[in-house]
């Protein structure tokens, strides 16, 4: 504790008020282990059933979770790809004739091999692409850049999964075909846009720096999932279907030194590799391509190349392994709030006060100490639960998704961030009403109700969208790993894990209510007689 | 006020204090200066303002009018207040939970000093045995030994405690009366509350009288037993009434105060002795009566009495035709 002089000497007053009270040591003691054991109970629950034993040992059942690209990050990487071999610099240049789409909003596939369409609904889905595409080789989660009509979104630049520009927002018909352009130069993949072929605009530009010589290039489509989410009170439901895509490029030309003929996928050949039990059923039975015009191509994909979006059932996130962060939570901000309703219940207010004549360093002093403290806890405790849970998850062969160790440290850092801002807040209302009972339910009113009302699958999405947003609760946004993606269609609602706020924005939320609420506080514990 | 470099400024000045709570006034115009090098006792019956007076002397409570000083300074301009005035306002005032020893550290350490003044001021207070002990099982007159000891942490030179001697026995009442007189014979100006005169019988140099939020004498604890005893005397006989008729004859006013005591004013003990001797009446003990604080206080305290039962019917009067109006 620095210095013996003004204020150091009031923090240190409070360090040793805090520390000397065993009830409170073990309270915040408890923050840690009920943030860490709140945590647990996730894995432990964790459980994979194995349907198929007979052909595998118990030991090999596990969840292998999806793709992932080079930095780690799930991806989807499913397409319909015709292409073939560039070295070097060169260009792709297609024109997109065509596009349309089936889909299945019962969710069912056709029971009858000989049609495997049958019932689907005519239509693109928002996020169904057509383009062109130059990628490393066909592998899963390679490396490529693509330009590409959607269903609704107009036509756009994506490369690496994560990155997408838009271009013009113009619908792709028999009527008004587009024209689409890869160029590349080193490693630098410029993507370009024309209605005529003739007049070209830049979309955007993609620096790939691990892209090797050679590259796979050509034309690709594909269709994500269709769904729709009812969300009402009581949770919400998603009906989801599948989908395919049809595009059609009449010409395809590349400049550059290219090697072999094209490679084609034929109609059902993704299916036959898939091998199993009902693959010859909905869209997977129709994807592949098929000569079109001189030199072009009918191209019918499903699937989506996108970063994938953690759904139900397809393993934890990150942020998962500290649920118990409102456990920990509860006991901060009780101890937060009897230190200073047990000055007034006590009268001992009265002794502080005039060991402190200046009360707003009084008050400072204990928000120093108590947001301090409960920072330490937060972080240990978050340091704790985040590779304890995750390993235990991965005991247990569940497939856990991908941070980086940046957003890890942002976690944990937030998480105590979070519990510190939270006990000054539950400082600052307790010297405003100067009851524990009543401070303490007040904040966790504020806090944790609206957080297990937003998570809890019980609002309809709009509700929890906006209680996550304007209650202190929205400061959970710090903990979420998971990425709203915009160019992903997915239930992107806080029980699925996504917080309206980016992280530090909803920790902004609670900042602003515990610094109104400090204010306040201030001004009372000035004025007010003790 | 003038202040000139001569004259320090009074340990404590009370200046003209007001206030009200609600229709309460709890302050009307107290006023009075506490003295360095003795022990000034401030009393009064309950609710003649003492408490709230000591709180605005520390700045718990604001005055609507008037201020408080300590040596000059207000209460909320002090560095370091509890180096220049301990208080003991409330000796309950103490987290259960934390030992009496960490009740003091933490005291120590909001004013910068360390844990071997508090050990210095623990083993003053005769608490040493218990020091380490939950504050949460003391006995009241464990907690105000504590509530001194806390009051002496910084050394102050003025010293406050409020109602100090309340729920002690007799040991604690003794005890605290003989630190007190320490305290202001080390040069230290005490002030100490009591709604009981008698707490204070040989332990209090000065009085501050007070009722319904004022200061109603301001004296020597010398002078007001000399002026209450003023030519009393008290004579143990058994000629009752042949002592009665010569006193009485000689010009004292006799009144009986036992089975065999009479009290006599309006004369000197001398010149009682005398009127006996002169008729030959019997006696076995004559002597100056001296008068109990209690009693002086009672003396001094019996028109305000009154003037407290007349404004307390005037208000009355006054709130009840302020709710016809």
């Amino acid at each position: 504790m620095s210095g013996r002089d003004g204020f150091g000497r009031l923090v240190h007053a409070e360090w040793t008020k805090l520390r000397t009270v065993r009830g409170w040591v073990i309270g915040l003691v408890l923050a840690a282990f009920l943030t860490v054991g709140f945590g647990m109970l996730g894995p432990m629950g964790s459980q994979i059933a194995c349907d198929h034993v007979n052909d595998a040992p118990t030991h090999s059942c596990h969840m292998s979770g999806p793709p992932k690209d080079a930095t780690g990050q799930e991806v989807d990487d499913q397409s319909t790809f015709v292409h073939r071999t560039l070295t070097g610099d060169g260009s792709v240049t297609a024109r997109l004739t065509a596009f349309g789409g089936l889909y299945s909003p019962d969710g069912g596939g056709s029971g009858d091999p000989s049609n495997p369409t049958a019932g689907m609904t005519s239509g693109l889905q928002p996020w169904s692409k057509a383009g062109i595409l130059v990628k490393d080789g066909t592998a899963t989660g390679s490396p490529y850049a693509a330009v590409l009509a959607t269903g609704t979104h107009g036509v756009r630049m994506q490369y690496d999964y994560t990155h997408d520009t838009a271009g013009p927002n113009v619908a792709v018909t028999s009527g008004a075909p587009r024209w689409l352009r890869l160029t590349r130069a080193g490693d630098t993949l410029t993507g370009y846009e024309s209605a005529d072929g003739a007049t070209w605009t830049e979309i955007g530009t993609a620096d790939l720096a691990n892209l090797p010589q050679s590259v796979q290039v050509g034309v690709f489509t594909t269709s994500p999932d269709f769904a729709v989410v009812k969300s009402s009170f009581g949770g919400s439901s998603t009906n989801t279907g599948p989908s395919l895509a049809t595009g059609t490029f009449d010409q395809i030309a590349v400049t550059g030194q290219t090697a072999g003929d094209w490679t084609v996928p034929a109609i059902g050949s993704a299916a036959a590799a898939d091998g199993g039990p009902g693959a010859l059923q909905g869209p997977e039975a129709v994807a592949g391509a098929v000569p079109s015009g001189t030199g072009g191509f009918t191209v019918t994909g499903t699937g989506d190349i996108a970063p994938s979006a953690p759904g139900e059932g397809a393993g934890k996130t990150p942020e998962s392994s500290l649920a118990g962060t409102f456990g920990g939570l509860i006991a901060v901000i009780v101890v937060a709030a009897l230190t200073m309703t047990s000055e007034y219940r006590r009268g001992l207010i009265r002794t502080s006060l005039a060991a402190s004549p200046r009360r707003g360093r009084l008050l400072a002093a204990k928000a120093v100490v108590l947001g301090g403290v409960s920072f330490a806890v937060g972080l240990v405790a978050a340091g704790i639960a985040v590779p304890a849970v995750t390993a235990v998850e991965h005991s247990k062969r569940m497939y856990v998704y991908y941070a980086s160790t940046q957003t890890e440290i942002r976690m944990v850092v937030g998480t105590a961030a979070l519990l510190a801002v939270s006990a000054v807040f539950a400082l600052a209302v307790a010297t405003i009403v100067r009851r524990g009972a009543a401070a303490v339910a007040a904040v966790i009113v504020a806090i944790i109700l609206p957080y297990i009302l937003a998570v809890a699958s019980v609002l309809p999405a709009g509700a929890a969208e906006w209680l996550a947003r304007v209650t202190p609760a929205a400061a959970f946004a710090v903990q979420q790993t998971v990425t709203a993606w915009p160019q992903v269609s997915a239930s992107y609602t806080p029980t699925n894990g996504y917080f309206p706020l980016s992280p530090w924005a909803g920790l902004g939320v609670l900042c602003l209510y515990a610094a109104a609420a400090y204010a306040v506080a201030h001004r009372l514990l000035r004025r007010r007689d003790a | 006020m003038t202040t000139g470099t001569a004259n320090p400024p009074p340990a404590i000045a009370v200046q003209a204090l007001r206030k009200r709570f609600g229709a309460t006034a709890a302050l009307d115009g107290m006023s009075f200066d506490v003295a360095a090098g003795k022990v000034t006792g401030f009393v009064g019956p309950n609710g003649a303002g003492k408490t709230t007076t000591m709180r605005v002397i520390l700045g718990l409570d604001a005055p609507d009018e008037g201020r408080a000083l300590i040596g000059g300074v207000p209460y909320g301009k002090l560095r370091r207040p509890l180096g220049h005035i301990g208080a003991l306002l409330d000796a309950a005032a103490l987290q259960p939970g934390r030992s009496a020893r960490n009740h003091l550290l933490w005291l120590a350490h909001s004013q910068g000093l360390g844990a071997k003044r508090v050990d210095e001021v623990v083993a003053a207070s005769g608490l040493a045995s218990a020091i380490k002990r939950k504050a949460g099982g003391y006995s009241l007159g464990m907690r105000q030994r504590l509530g001194i000891a806390a009051a002496m942490l910084g050394d102050p030179p003025v010293v406050m405690l409020d109602e100090p001697f309340n729920g002690l026995d007799p040991e604690g009442i003794f005890w605290i009366r003989g630190y007190l007189k320490a305290l202001a014979a080390e040069g230290r100006a005490v002030l100490v509350s009591s709604h009981l005169m008698s707490e204070l019988e040989g332990c209090a140099d000065h009085l501050v009288v007070v009722g319904r939020g004022k200061m109603i004498a301001d004296t020597g604890v010398a002078e007001l037993i000399a002026r209450s005893s003023g030519g009393r005397v008290v004579l143990r006989t058994g000629a009752r009434a042949e002592a009665t008729t010569a006193l009485a004859e000689a010009g004292g006013t006799v009144a009986v105060t036992g089975p065999d005591t009479l009290t006599v004013d309006g004369l000197s003990s001398e010149e009682a002795v005398r009127i006996l001797n002169a008729d030959g009446v019997p006696f076995a003990e004559l002597s100056a009566h001296r008068a109990s604080l209690e009693e002086a206080y009672m003396d001094l305290t019996r028109d305000s009495v009154e003037f407290r039962a007349a404004t307390t019917q005037t208000s009355t009067q006054a709130s009840a035709s302020g709710e016809v109006a």
